[in-house]
């Protein structure tokens, strides 16, 4: 009995544990950075943002999460049920379950798996399935519209993400998200990440992240000026609230992994600030992508479906592909494989 | 040569900068917004809000049932009924209703109005529940004026050296 104890329960009650501190701490931490990304449209527009829960509106996301759970969840007569009350579920459970492969310091990490890369990858593209369902569930044009976009979109940034990512673990070496962070430490401090020596690369991952994401400018599938709210129309209470958490929990994720490849994870950007525990600068790294997502949010237009399509297939996929062949080149010219091969 | 241009532009995204670094000068900026249940805008004189029936101040109403506030209302938004008062036989309304969701709030009734009786105050939150309470009658427009009528007076006293 006792041995069933020890080999099965208690580390998979360790585990369990350690999942749910870190969905606790990512829910919370979603919270702030949802105000944060209100106030810092509002400060953008000379608006106040929300301050009257709390001091400086620091509960206002309490509130609303309160405000959601608490109203009436209506379903459309014409709606599939079961889908529709699937579709938010499975795009919130696939955007933190994401997270359990994100290091937050060395060996600070839930799942330390060897292909997380492909692992982060493969999840997120999975997300899209949860926006087709609940798009297709609601039987209504707005949403169905919005559904389709929304896989279209995702789909062909998915493309160019890919590529850039190739390029990061040629020069790192590895899937493992920890070793592509171990390998841009170095003497130079921060002039070793990768977001130098690959900045159109970086500047490439982060508007594909924000496709990805369906951030403005490119949050086709829920043009509220066009579509309503896109595949959320028919949604309200709890099942929205989910669509949002899971949409803000995979715009984290895109900020976190932004980080990992390009801005050094935990690393320190000098080695004399190196005292500072790696996971906070991780967090700063992490807030310094999301400042950058939500002011692009703020000062960016919207973009045409066929624009966000050519600027997808045209414009970014060839030019990532050059940046594999030029990396790739680059590689082998500094004979980087020769003690592989 | 134009074209080029044109590609450089796009391709280092020169405007994308030009806006980052916009936004964050606006984003230091003092901001315009009015905390507003706790502090609220300046409101001039000629504002038209929520409607008031006016009294004399020795208490006697002004109105005196000319219903030229009910001809003159585009939206059709007044009902006047009158009759000779039953003790002293002065001409006054027996009904005086401001159906106050079909009134555009357009001034006329006041501008009309021979004696400042119908004026429109400076008050605008009077939101309600029901539809029902936005029907007001006489006894809701006096009580409206006996508690804006410090007000609506100022208001008044500012803007007459225009009219």
């Amino acid at each position: 009995m006792t041995d069933i104890f020890y080999t099965y329960l208690l580390p998979t009650a360790i585990i369990a544990g350690k999942s749910l501190f870190l969905i606790v701490l990512l829910l919370v931490s979603v919270a702030f950075l949802l105000l944060a990304d209100r106030k810092i449209w509002a400060a953008v527009q000379m608006r106040k943002g929300p301050n009257v829960v709390g001091a400086f509106g620091l509960l206002q996301s309490f509130a609303d999460l309160l405000k959601f759970v608490l109203k009436e969840t209506i379903i459309p007569s014409g709606a599939d049920k079961v889908v529709f009350l699937l579709a938010p579920l499975v795009t919130t459970v696939l955007a933190i379950s994401a997270w359990v492969v994100i290091p937050f310091d060395n060996n600070l990490v839930l799942a330390d798996i060897n292909i997380g890369v492909l692992y982060i990858l493969a999840i997120s593209s999975l997300g899209v399935y949860g926006i087709i369902m609940g798009g297709w569930a609601s039987n209504s044009k707005y949403p169905f519209l919005g559904a389709l976009r929304s896989a279209a979109q995702m789909v062909s940034y998915e493309v160019s993400i890919g590529f850039v990512i190739i390029t990061v673990v040629l020069l790192a070496g590895s899937l493992n998200l920890t070793d592509i962070v171990n390998s841009q430490s170095g003497d130079l401090g921060m002039l070793n990440w990768y977001c130098f020596g690959l900045f159109p690369m970086f500047v490439i991952f982060f508007i594909s992240a924000l496709a990805e994401t369906n951030r403005p400018p490119f949050d086709l599938p829920e043009a509220e000026s066009e579509l309503v709210a896109g595949f959320m129309v028919e949604y309200s209470a709890t099942p929205y609230l989910m669509f949002m958490l899971g949409e803000y929990v995979s715009i984290v994720l895109m900020c976190s992994f932004g980080s990992i490849l390009f801005l050094g994870g935990w690393l320190a950007p000098f080695p004399f600030l190196d005292f500072i525990p790696g996971f906070i600068w991780f967090a700063l790294k992490t807030c310094l992508l999301f400042f950058m997502f939500a002011m692009v949010k703020a000062i960016v237009p919207r973009y045409r479906y066929d624009q966000l399509m050519r600027l997808g297939w045209k414009v970014f996929l060839p030019l990532s592909l050059l940046m594999v062949v030029l990396t790739s080149s680059y590689l082998v010219l500094i004979n980087h494989f020769s003690n592989n091969l | 040569m134009k074209k080029i241009n044109y590609f450089f532009k796009g391709f280092f995204l020169i405007e994308f900068v030009a806006a980052f670094i916009l936004a964050m000068k606006y984003f230091f900026r003092p901001k315009a917004t009015i905390n507003y249940p706790f502090e609220k805008g300046a409101l001039s004189p000629r504002f038209r809000g929520e409607h008031a029936l006016r009294r004399y101040p020795n208490g006697e109403e002004r109105c005196i049932g000319c219903k030229l506030c009910e001809a003159v209302c585009p939206a059709q938004a007044i009902t006047i009924e009158v009759g000779p008062r039953h003790d002293d036989g002065t001409r006054r309304t027996t009904r005086y209703d401001i159906d106050m969701v079909k009134c555009i709030y357009c001034g006329y009734c006041q501008e009309a109005c021979p004696v400042d009786a119908i004026v429109e105050g400076p008050n605008f939150e009077f939101a309600t529940e029901t539809r029902e309470e936005l029907f007001y009658d006489k006894a809701k427009l006096l009580s409206n004026g006996d508690r804006w009528e410090h007000a609506i007076s100022k208001n008044i006293e500012k803007d007459s050296s225009y009219r």
